[in-house]
This record gives structure tokens, C-alpha cells and sequence, in this order.
């Protein structure tokens, strides 16, 4: 029950956070962080992937209809809500029976940069080519989701240190 | 059967997946198509209702600036109205003008945007005025520097406006020193800057010209400012554009004016009757 409320918190926080604050950072122009998949790293790993897929789906089209963009955010939210499990399991090696004990703090940098930084291009990508919605451009897509990428990451990087810090 | 329940029990989330990505899609093609994303837009009632509390905060900071950009207004409408009332004063046979007789082309509602894009290729703004200020669809929306886009999505208390830079728009723009028509669109690089196409071969103009709007179509009043010509290609052709920038800072956007244009029907009808 804890962790629902958890959850409920974290996903209101990241939606107004991305929304009020972080849709106008636009730094030199065009680079912006999309900080609020940061739910989909932290939401617990499980077998049943129909709860994951709904929150993912509800969180891509409320950042949707707060920027204006259709479905962009849903569509690449959902994909990599969907594919995170097969990242997991290729990194973290983990059995399912570990599934209900896992914690991203608890594992090594390596590994979590590894998962998160994945996940974020996939992400980033995806984005920005439906945002671009044709093949011309392409190189702006491509430095697009580079730089965002990075942006995004270093966010939450940084964010993830600072909350660990305290708690602990 | 049997086998088709096995399919399902193991693609299950696959498929459903699938469903919800499927949903996802309909919405993209929607938005870029048709324009009538009515639930899923910066208009409803909790994302409009949300940008308007946090548009309340925030213009605090700039309102210093607003002033100035007030009292700029004022001072280029008063200048206005002394020429005209010097222009009256003028006339020689004195003749009663009944102000009530006069019917104005054009009524203007004030407004807030309250959510403003200019990074993406289409990009929409928010204000908040809807129907119940008799905003609806395909209005102008100005400022006092310049046309900033016209409506396109309306609920009862927010609109959402299509921007000038959007791929999709083409408004009707002239020269101020003569009568040749281009159309604005915006090529998504530079929120300064948009592009002047479709400009008869025959027409003259150097940089630094201004642009405004033409009368032609029932949206835009004629004389609305738009910008300075800052780039001239070498050859004109049709496929060419001349660079515009900009009056308004695109970025930097606060109170705007509607402008209803009350013949509007009357000159859609005579137009159909027409062909």
C-alpha cells in the first residue's frame, strides 16, 4: 500500500516537474530534458506487465496533452515500458524470483548507467523522430536525442545522488 | 480454439501492448491531420486550468516589461489619434459624422497566453478566452507588434492557437510600399525568422522592407505588422523565399488581442456564390 502512494507521488511530481518546469528549459534553443521516464526506471520490476503498460500509457498522454504533441510522448513512453524487462534481464541477470527485492540503489553504477542510458535513447530517439515525422532532417533528429539524452541523464543522475544522500 | 486461448495466454502483453501503441498512433496521425484532438490538447479543463495558475504566477516577473510594451501601445495610439482628429479637423464642409452609423469591420477581445511553444516545428500556443468569450475557430490572434497565429482548437474557456511557426501555417502577407502578395509560412529553423513565398517575379523590394499583412483573406485585418525583409536570394524564382524577421520575440509573448471580423460570414457566402 506504501508503495502505491509512492508511486502515485512519483508519477504527479515527475508530470508537473516535466510540464512546468523542465518543457522551458529549451537550453541553446532546442535541447530539453524529458526527465519524467524516470518512472518507468523506478517502477518495480514484476512478471504481470499490464500494470506498467497502463501507468506508461497514462503518463505519455498526460505529458501529451500538456504539450500539444498527439501521441509522440505516449508512443515512445509505451515502447520502452514494454521492452524494459528484456534490458533488465540482459543486464542485471537477475531470476524472477529476485524480482520483488530489486533495487536500482543497490546495484552497481556501471550496470544502472548501462540500463538507464539504453532505455533513454531508445526513448529519445523515438521521440524525436515522430516529432520530426519524415526522413528529412534526419541529422537534426540524430544530434536531437544525443544531446537531450545526456541532459536527461545527467538529471537524473544527479537527482538520484542527492535523494540517496538523504535518505540513507 | 484451444490453441488460439495458448496464443493469447502467451502474447497477452504483447498484444496488448500492441492495442495500447495502436491507440497511441491514432492519436499522432489525428493531431497532424485534423487538427480536432478535442481531449488530448492544452484546451481541457485541468491542463488549461493548471497553465493558467502557473501563467498567474509567473507574469509577476515580467511586468515591468509589460508596462513598457503598454505604454509603447499607447503612445503609437494616441500619435494615431491625433492625426486623425487633425484629419477631421481638416475637413472643410462641415458634416455631422455619427459615430453610431459607422459599423467597424473588426471588434479586438483581449487575452493571456498562457502557454507559449516555439522550439518544435508545429508549435501552439494557449490563451484563455474560449467560447464563452465568443472565441471560436479560425480567428486572428495579434499584439500590439505583430500577428502572432490564428485559433484552431476551442473549448469554453481556453483556446489553443496555431502559432505562425508551424509547419502548417500560410497566412497572406504584402509589402508595405506596394500591392504584391506572398504567402508566410515558417521552414522550423529560426523562431525569428519565417519565410515570404509565392512572390510575384515583377515585385520590387530590398532588404529591410517591411511586410504586413494582406486583406485577402477574412482572418487577418490588412496592415497588421509582421516583420523586415533580412535575406534576399540572388535569383527570385517561385521556389524561392525571402527571410522575414520578425517584430515579435516569439519567446517572449504575454497579452494578446483576438480580432473578430464581423463580415466574415458575409464574405465566405459571396465567395461560394461566386464559383
Amino acid at each position: 500500500m506504501n508503495r502505491t502512494i509512492y508511486l502515485i507521488l512519483l508519477f504527479v511530481f515527475l508530470l508537473l516537474l516535466q510540464v512546468l518546469v523542465l518543457n522551458n528549459i529549451l537550453f541553446l534553443g532546442y535541447v530539453n530534458p524529458y526527465i519524467y521516464i524516470v518512472f518507468i526506471f523506478l517502477y518495480p520490476i514484476k512478471e504481470n506487465r499490464f500494470p506498467i503498460l497502463i501507468t506508461a500509457f497514462l503518463l505519455g498522454l498526460s505529458i501529451d496533452a500538456f504539450s500539444n504533441s498527439g501521441g509522440i510522448h505516449t508512443f515512445a513512453t509505451l515502447f520502452i515500458a514494454y521492452i524494459r524487462l528484456f534490458f533488465f534481464k540482459v543486464i542485471f541477470k537477475k531470476t524472477t524470483t529476485d524480482y520483488q527485492l530489486f533495487n536500482l540503489r543497490h546495484e552497481s553504477f556501471d550496470k544502472v548507467f548501462n540500463y538507464t542510458a539504453i532505455l533513454t535513447l531508445i526513448h529519445h530517439f523515438i521521440l524525436f523522430s515522430l516529432t520530426n515525422f519524415s526522413f528529412y532532417n534526419f541529422t537534426n533528429v540524430l544530434i536531437n536525442t544525443l544531446f537531450s539524452s545526456v541532459f536527461t541523464l545527467l538529471l537524473y543522475f544527479l537527482g538520484s545522488f542527492i535523494f540517496r544522500k538523504k535518505l540513507t | 480454439m484451444q490453441q488460439l486461448i495458448y496464443f493469447f495466454q502467451k502474447y497477452k502483453f504483447f498484444l496488448f501492448f500492441l492495442f495500447l501503441e495502436i491507440i497511441a498512433v491514432a492519436l499522432i496521425i489525428n493531431n497532424h491531420s485534423f487538427h480536432k484532438s478535442k481531449f488530448i490538447s492544452s484546451t481541457n479543463f485541468i491542463t488549461g486550468g493548471l497553465y493558467q495558475k502557473s501563467s498567474n504566477l509567473s507574469e509577476y516577473f515580467s511586468l515591468k516589461e509589460k508596462n513598457l510594451v503598454l505604454v509603447e501601445e499607447n503612445l503609437s495610439l494616441k500619435n494615431k489619434l491625433e492625426r486623425l482628429n487633425s484629419y477631421f479637423d481638416s475637413i472643410s464642409s462641415h458634416q455631422v459624422i455619427d459615430t453610431i452609423k459607422l459599423n467597424p469591420d473588426y471588434t479586438y477581445t483581449s487575452g493571456k497566453i498562457i502557454k507559449n511553444s516555439y522550439s518544435k516545428t508545429d508549435n501552439f500556443i494557449t490563451i484563455n478566452r474560449g467560447k464563452n468569450d465568443d472565441i471560436s475557430k479560425e480567428m486572428a490572434v495579434i499584439n500590439s507588434k505583430g500577428i502572432i497565429g490564428i485559433t484552431d482548437n476551442v473549448s469554453n474557456n481556453f483556446a489553443r492557437v496555431q502559432s505562425i511557426l508551424n509547419s502548417k501555417s500560410n497566412i497572406n502577407a504584402k509589402f508595405k510600399n506596394n500591392h504584391h502578395y506572398g504567402t508566410l509560412i515558417w521552414n522550423g529553423e529560426n523562431y525569428n525568422i519565417v519565410q515570404l513565398t509565392d512572390i510575384p517575379r515583377q515585385a520590387v523590394f530590398k532588404v529591410g522592407d517591411t511586410i504586413i499583412t494582406g486583406g485577402r483573406s477574412t482572418i487577418f485585418p490588412e496592415g497588421i505588422p509582421i516583420g523586415t525583409i533580412i535575406k534576399v536570394p540572388e535569383e527570385l524564382s517561385a521556389v524561392n523565399s525571402i527571410d522575414i524577421k520578425l517584430f515579435n520575440d516569439m519567446s517572449n509573448l504575454g497579452y494578446i488581442y483576438v480580432v473578430t471580423n464581423l463580415h466574415k460570414e458575409e464574405i465566405k457566402n459571396l465567395d461560394n456564390n461566386n464559383e
